[in-house]
């Protein structure tokens, strides 16, 4: 086997090993964004999520040899970097966190915080 | 000739960079934190993102498409870290704690800065004033039995 075909077959090869390992990348990210407990992770699940489509958009620009798609990639970088930096300015204006407000909910109105002491003083 | 070098290295780079992927994903995944994970994911995958961009722009048959490939990199470079530190000052500032192992937070929360908090006697139980105000949380009795997950301060004390 001389060199330029070993180039030429391990050229697929990587591009089949690229494509899987990536295809691995998605499923694990959305695993997190799916179980992901509160909402500032979710939004690092997406950055990833971004990376790894600008990843793979470059994949299929290699591959099919279209170059238009740096552009997409170029799009979808700036799209992800806005959406990032406007999940974080929720974040912070919306002031509290899962647990702040799950803790806050029922206890609000002392109507109900008796009701739950009552509930609760059966069963000692 | 040349073209087989230039598709061995394309491949090399194919091939780290999606290596660099799954390793985010991977630590997105496996790390026990927000601040943890945002470690692992702002770093390896742009970097990943990139090695791949690097690889289309060797493959690219113009200057033009390469250059706009190195532009997209430089572009992924400056805005990952970024985004990472908004969100991460934002998460923080609002109040998402730390894994409770970690062994130094270098900003640590306080509750009042200046002397007491009027919503907390001494004994750690709301006052009135927290229930008038609105402010009021758990009451104490549930707060103690309540199995609570660990916090910063809890390793604190001991």
């Amino acid at each position: 086997m001389t060199f330029p075909q070993f180039a030429e077959a391990f050229y697929g090869i990587a591009l089949l090993i690229a494509q899987g390992l990536l295809g691995l990348a998605f499923l694990l990210v959305i695993i997190r964004i799916v179980r992901g407990p509160t909402l500032p992770d979710r939004v690092v699940g997406l950055d990833v999520l971004t990376s790894a489509s600008i990843a793979f958009i470059a994949l299929v620009g290699i591959e099919t040899g279209y170059t238009l798609y740096v552009d997409v990639a170029i799009a979808l970088g700036l799209v992800g970097f806005l959406a990032t930096v406007a999940f974080a300015r929720f974040i912070l204006t919306r002031g509290q966190t899962e647990e702040d407000a799950f803790e806050q909910l029922p206890f609000r109105d002392p109507q109900s915080k008796t009701l739950s002491r009552t509930s609760q003083g059966s069963q000692p | 000739m040349s073209e087989a070098i230039f598709d061995t290295i394309d491949g090399i780079l194919m091939i780290g960079g999606s290596i660099f992927v799954v390793l985010a994903a991977v630590g997105l995944l496996r790390l026990p934190d927000l601040y943890t994970r945002m470690h692992a994911a702002s770093k390896a995958g742009p970097v990943g993102a990139g090695l791949l961009l690097l690889a289309l722009a060797l493959n690219a048959g113009s200057s033009a498409e390469a250059l706009r490939a190195v532009a997209a990199i430089l572009f992924l470079l400056l805005t990952a870290p970024i985004a990472a530190h908004l969100l991460a000052k934002a998460s923080y500032k609002v109040g998402y704690g730390l894994w409770p192992g970690s062994v130094l937070d270098e900003m640590p929360r306080v509750r009042n800065p200046e002397g007491e908090d009027p919503y907390y006697d001494e004994e750690g139980s709301q006052t009135g004033l927290a229930l008038h105000e609105g402010q009021a949380g758990e009451p104490a009795w549930r707060r103690e039995t309540k199995d609570r997950r660990p916090r910063w301060s809890d390793l604190r004390k001991r």
